[in-house]
């Protein structure tokens, strides 16, 4: 009788976990909608998001069986439909069961996350270095190899934000001065900051990471493709907090090289 | 004969403003908590509706940034401080002698002066808004070097933080000194109701992590004004430690805020489930294991800070750790609706609620804890959905369950049920239309704490306004209900509901000024 009711609770589950999954399944699909992270364009960001992904649907399994069986339990063991409540109050193998089963899902989450994190933190042979520094309300940029430097700032005019005047297609997230950086190459990015602790994060190119004053931190970026990414600052850090965005320009080297040049005579 | 004399006068229930002024009586203290709780809740309330006006679409219209963030940062202070701590302390107040078969607290005039701390605190904290510079407008977390740069307004925030920690840490003690002095003859510790047991460990936690936050903060305060350096870099101090503080406070207060909220649960769920709680040892277990685990996980809320590599890699497995007691809560409480014979009065529908909506806010935690994908997650409004799922639906809801289930306890009558189902529809169906869309607007990539936002987020944005609205407006209906039921209604049995297990519910209702004036047998 038990056994019987088990297996029909099971097709239940199944079928509610099936259901779950076409939620979850049309990974490139949520992205165009704004549904899920950004398309990553660089290993640490596709890494990220495997993982973030996994995770999900990890999550979306559990859930869809524990709202499956709560809401069994709601259909089923009413007493307006004459169920009558048994008496048990403990059961040693459920909760054997129930400690064992999560463990071991933690024990499989950790490995992938542990390797993900030993690549992000690997900083070494890069082939460049660029210094982010941030300030209230900005970023400043220098390339350490060749001496360039400038600041980069919101671009949006102020009449957009106060409503004046239409909001062009990248409000909030334009900047004077663009970072360009070469597509393929390993850049390794050395953040801090001058008054308060910012966050310098685009989300295609990977996290993000505190720049805080009397701290160098690291990350790394190598991006797959070229294109022109976005990102905010992701610590609040005052009034102008919402209006410090960071836009970079992945270039192929050629072009790169040229830029890098221009800049040089500009300063 | 000269004793019953003296029964009749102590029976007596005080007159006038004097009896809540200098009251030592444990249900008024309770009264006066949970009256309080749901004032700054309003009030806490008000300001999100400030944030979601704000971020209805894109540009500035309604606030200015400066403003915007002291919304941002007082509106959690309020809720945390104000709302979420002190309503569980008014639970803690009204339930706890009577569960154990006390006549009152231990410490009935310490009692008072905690509650009494609370308004002079809170205002305080509500007059920043008012000098020059305005309120707090660095977060809830108070980081250096944002908040050396504010304003006198940080410095009454700092104020307030001491007085309001300073009354935690006494009814931390007074709590501790009742369940462990004053039970009944025959309630040994592992016979306490669920509600007992989340709450004596709730008040370690209290006792441990109130000082740590008193610490940092005063730090801030000398860093402010008397030219220390703690967090200064320029003057060879780390404005990382601070976070490290911060949070080896912070994290045990995320628990201080959901622990109590279980042991509601763990009340109501077998009442309509008609069967004994399942599993009450491992729920104990649970309790003292999430309890332990919250001092040793602070660090995953600063996962991006730059810690090394084996710090990151420490906090990540002891923070994955955290879902297995978790997870044995949900599962004993499925388990103990399972073959159960459950009716859903509104307390029932709350719990449920709880438990069905705190799952969710468990497992966006859990994808937290994976530290490489939360280098996503991080200060997007993913994490804001998050939490609100964690504390607005683990430790509000779950209070909320608890008013309808005592309720009529406390005032005599039977709460408006239809009022109350109204109530609850309501608020589940607009929390969830607020806070979902959240979790897509993190993924996406919108940063939490900022004014205004690039045009993709518009949409969810809007949407969640609206709900945010319909929320915040909900919340009068159990004003309404409680006003109600103080007032009249239907008269209320000892028992109230169908056969369930305390001794609260073996005194009349509404339970008399004191009660247990001689101690019960607990078999």
């Amino acid at each position: 009788m038990i056994a019987k009711r088990f297996q029909k609770l099971r097709t239940a589950l199944f079928a509610a976990a099936g259901v779950g999954a076409l939620w979850a399944v049309p990974a490139a699909v949520q992205a165009e909608w704004g549904l899920n992270l950004q398309r990553p364009v660089t290993e640490i960001a596709r890494v990220q998001f495997d993982l973030h992904m996994l995770i999900t649907y990890i999550v979306t399994v559990i859930g869809v069986i524990v709202f499956g069986v709560m809401f069994y339990s709601i259909a089923k063991f009413r007493k307006s439909k004459g169920a009558q409540a048994a008496k048990f109050s403990h059961s040693t193998k459920a909760e054997v069961l129930w400690t064992v089963i999560p463990t071991l899902i933690l024990i499989g989450m950790a490995v992938p996350s542990t390797k993900a994190l030993l690549l992000m933190e690997d900083t070494t042979d890069s082939d460049m270095v660029l210094k982010v520094t941030g300030y209230q309300w900005g970023w400043q940029y220098d390339y350490m190899e060749d001496g360039v430097s400038f600041f980069s700032k919101l671009a949006t005019p102020q009449s957009q934000i106060t409503g004046t005047e239409a909001k062009g297609e990248n409000y909030l997230l334009e900047v004077n001065n663009h970072v360009v950086l070469p597509v393929g190459k390993k850049v390794r990015l050395l953040l801090t900051a001058k008054d308060v602790i910012h966050a310098w994060w685009v989300p295609q190119l990977g996290g993000k990471k505190d720049a805080i004053p009397g701290y160098i931190n690291e990350m790394w970026i190598r991006a797959d493709e070229t294109g022109t990414f976005r990102g905010q600052c992701a610590e609040l850090c005052g009034k102008d907090h919402g209006y410090m965005p960071i836009v970079v320009d992945v270039v192929e080297e050629a072009e790169y090289q040229a830029w890098i040049e221009s800049q040089k005579k500009k300063s | 004969m000269s004793t019953a004399v003296a029964d009749h006068h102590h029976d007596e229930v005080p007159k006038g403003i004097t009896r809540w002024l200098f009251t030592t009586n444990h249900k008024d203290i309770g009264t006066l908590y949970l009256w309080f709780s749901f004032i700054m809740f309003l009030v806490g309330g008000a300001m999100a509706l400030v944030i979601r006006a704000e971020l209805f679409q894109p540009g500035l219209q309604v606030v200015d940034p400066h403003f915007y963030n002291q919304m941002v940062t007082v509106h959690a202070l309020v809720m945390i401080f104000g709302a979420v701590m002190p309503g569980f302390v008014g639970f803690a107040n009204w339930m706890l002698p009577m569960m154990v078969g006390a006549p009152d607290m231990a410490l009935p005039r310490m009692n008072n002066w905690s509650f009494w701390l609370l308004p002079f605190a809170t205002s305080l904290l509500i007059a920043s808004l008012f000098v020059p510079g305005g309120g707090p407008a660095a977060g809830w977390t108070i980081y250096p070097p944002l908040s050396v740069q504010g304003g006198m307004g940080v410095d009454l925030t700092i104020f307030t933080i001491h007085i309001l920690g300073m009354s935690s840490i006494l009814g931390a003690i007074n709590i501790i000194a009742t369940i462990m002095n004053m039970r009944a003859p025959g309630m040994t510790l592992m016979k306490m109701p669920l509600f007992v047991w989340t709450w004596v460990i709730t008040a370690f936690l209290l006792i441990a992590a109130m000082p740590v936050l008193a610490g940092a903060v005063t730090m801030l305060l000398t860093d402010r004004h008397f030219g220390t350096s703690f967090f200064n870099a320029a003057g060879g101090g780390d404005p990382v430690m601070f976070q490290h503080i911060f949070w080896f406070f912070g994290h045990p207060e995320v628990y201080i805020l959901i622990l109590p909220a279980f042991g509601i649960i763990s009340q109501v769920i077998p009442t309509f489930a008609r069967k004994p709680l399942f599993g009450y040892s491992s729920m104990v277990f649970a309790t003292a294991g999430i309890a332990f685990l919250s001092f040793i996980v602070w660090a995953h809320h600063m996962y991006t800070v730059g810690m090394p590599l084996s710090g990151e890699l420490f906090f990540m497995y002891s923070t994955m750790l955290i879902a297995i007691p978790t997870g044995v809560k949900i599962f004993n409480w499925l388990a103990t609706m399972w073959r159960g014979s459950m009716t859903f009065e509104t307390p029932m529908l709350y719990a449920i609620a709880t438990v069905a909506l705190f799952t969710v806010g468990g497992l966006t935690g859990l994808m937290m804890s994976i530290t490489p994908a939360d280098f996503q997650y991080h200060d997007t409004y993913f994490i804001v959905a998050h939490f609100h799922y964690v504390i607005f639906c683990g430790s509000v809801l779950a209070m909320f369950a608890g008013v309808y289930y005592w309720l009529p306890k406390w005032t005599g009558h039977m709460y408006d049920e239809k009022l109350g189902k109204l109530h609850f529809w309501l608020t589940v169906i607009a929390f969830n239309v607020t806070f979902f869309p959240q979790h897509f607007l993190g993924f996406a990539g919108m940063p939490r704490r900022i004014p205004d936002y690039a045009l993709q987020f518009a949409e969810f944005n809007m949407v969640s306004s609206i709900g945010g609205f319909v929320l915040g407006f909900s919340q009068l209906i159990l004003l309404w209900v409680v006003i109600k039921a103080i007032r009249g209604g239907k008269k209320a049995t000892a028992e109230v509901w169908d056969n369930p297990e305390g001794l609260e519910w073996t005194v009349p209702s509404p339970a008399p000024y004191h009660t247990f004036a001689t101690a019960p047998e607990v078999r």
